[in-house]
């Protein structure tokens, strides 16, 4: 599993970050960072969930 | 982005055959002006306002242009005139797009905040309708404006400034709001009745503000717990020593603050209330999905708040035929090829919500209210989000977005679950009133109101 981020679309709002602060981070002003691209497995429940609630649908699992 | 000589220029709609251009077209039936720009000139057509011309794009691939397009190809700042009374000179539009959203996210709107809206907009719903009898009727508009002066004013500025705040706020803010007849883009400070209301508003306002920010004075916060933005304002000292903000300038900053938020989701509370009168089927699967969602907890709590996709689809198509923004502006500061035409710097460029978001290309049905669109597997939303534009697109994407969608799941969650509505008036005698930029809902607009037995 790896995650692509479209940087046109993400506002920085940090669902993702309460959903899986193991995989993403946000800062206080701008853009999500990915701690790890390829997330571990045991990340993946977490990671499902950020992708389906980020507000602007910026993230995407892909399938490698 | 080409700027080949090979392009067409834009053709202008029908009409307009005075000084003024359109504009007293865009001052009584804006959705119909644009419509005919669409109808007759297609994805890139035309209206003039006195001197100056707006390119309206319409459809998926100029929308896209529309959106992606940088703040250096088409700037927001300058596009809308009739704000800069409202706000205050030197407030809002000082700051890039960019840097106002960011301001507005470092506030309020995180995720690590939104959680606690939840309760506070719930906490909200109750205060108004404690005032309610068993049974009676409400008017739509003055409900959901004053509800949302309360609740917009409690997420972004803090409980304790709302606690401060009555109906009073509320009428001055409507009055600002009506103060925005397109008129002002000749002259938005033209001698007119809504233009005169809107200044003694503003005014009205910032007494109002200063009142309570004397009061702070005589009484400072004992914590930093007790501290909320005006606290925080009021402390930010100027080179020397004196506080930096007067109360002109808090309340320019609260006034922009909440407008973003304030008519938005009032207009789109209301909307969705009448919609889903209208459509007694689904009103009775949206109340079924709060019941079963509430049986456990009936804590309106923010996990709640993401599990309801029938009210959060009849939110989304209430949003599609009733946009409360139906026309987004910017002007160019290049040339742009949008479509095959050239726009010319200076050029303003606009595309409409109302029109796009009723396509018959891109929404099957499309002046019909069908929630189900956005279940799986359509997608309605998701398949076009160029032409689905309620909150805009792209990078603009109205950052309230996520916000304004968990306030009236909320606010729903409240009302659905304690109240029967039905329409106090014919169905068909709900619309807009869309004489200014800033559309509300046309008075009379009553609903009645009943407890619930369960």
């Amino acid at each position: 599993m790896r995650i692509a981020v479209d940087y046109d679309l993400c506002q920085g709002h940090g669902v993702c970050e309460s959903e899986a602060p193991a995989v993403f981070t946000v800062p206080k002003t701008g853009q999500v960072t990915l701690r790890h691209e390829t997330p571990p497995d045991d990340e993946r429940e977490r990671v499902e969930t950020a992708v389906k609630y980020c507000p602007t649908h910026a993230l995407t699992i892909v399938e490698d | 982005m080409s700027t080949t000589a090979e392009l067409r220029q834009p053709h202008e709609v029908s009409g307009g055959d005075t000084d003024q251009g359109h504009l007293e077209e865009l001052r009584h039936d804006p959705i119909g002006l644009m419509r005919r720009v669409s109808e007759e000139c297609g994805e890139v057509g035309s209206f003039r306002l006195a001197g100056c011309s707006v390119v309206l794009l319409t459809g998926a691939e100029v929308n896209e242009t529309f959106f992606r397009a940088s703040k250096d190809e088409l700037n927001q700042a300058e596009a809308y005139p009739f704000m800069t009374p409202i706000f205050g000179k030197g407030v809002v539009f000082d700051a890039p797009p960019e840097r106002r959203a960011e301001m507005l996210h470092n506030q309020s709107l995180k995720d690590r905040y939104m959680r606690g809206h939840a309760q506070k907009i719930a906490a909200e719903v109750d205060g108004m309708i404690a005032r309610w009898a068993d049974a009676g009727e409400i008017d739509l508009l003055d409900f959901f404006a004053e509800l949302t002066i309360y609740t917009s004013s409690a997420c972004l500025i803090g409980k304790k400034f709302r606690n401060e705040l009555d109906r009073r706020f509320a009428d001055l803010y409507h009055d600002l709001e009506r103060g925005t007849d397109a008129l002002a883009y000749v002259d938005p400070y033209a001698p007119i009745e809504s233009f005169r209301r809107r200044d003694a508003a503003r005014a009205g306002l910032v007494e109002l503000v200063e009142k309570i920010m004397a009061r702070r004075t005589a009484g400072p916060p004992a914590t930093d717990e007790d501290r909320d933005l005006l606290d925080v304002l009021m402390s930010v000292p100027a080179e020397g020593g004196d506080p930096r903000f007067t109360a002109d300038e808090v309340t320019g900053i609260f006034i922009s603050m909440m407008f973003a938020g304030h008519h938005t989701t009032s207009g789109t509370a209301a909307w969705t209330l009448i919609e889903l009168l209208r459509h007694p089927d689904v009103m009775r699967d949206v109340v079924a999905e709060l019941d079963a969602l509430y049986a456990e907890d009936p804590e309106v709590s923010y996990q709640a708040l993401r599990e309801m996709p029938l009210l959060e689809s009849a939110i989304k198509e209430a949003l599609r035929l009733h946009p409360p923004l139906i026309l987004l502006m910017r002007v160019a500061k290049q040339p742009i090829d949008a479509g095959g035409y050239r726009i010319e710097p200076g050029t303003m460029v606009a595309t409409s919500p109302a029109v796009s978001n009723r396509l018959a290309t891109d929404f099957a049905d499309p002046d019909a209210f069908v929630p189900s669109r956005y279940l799986e597997p359509r997608r309605d939303d998701l398949e076009n989000p160029w032409t689905w534009i309620p909150f805009g697109a792209g990078k603009h994407r109205c950052v309230g977005a996520a916000f304004a969608t968990m306030q009236l799941k909320a606010i729903f969650s409240v009302l659905l679950r304690g109240w029967t509505f039905d329409l106090a008036q014919p169905p068909d005698t709900y619309r807009n009133d869309h004489s200014k930029m800033v559309v509300q809902l046309q008075q009379p607009c009553a609903a009645r109101y009943r407890v619930r037995e369960r």
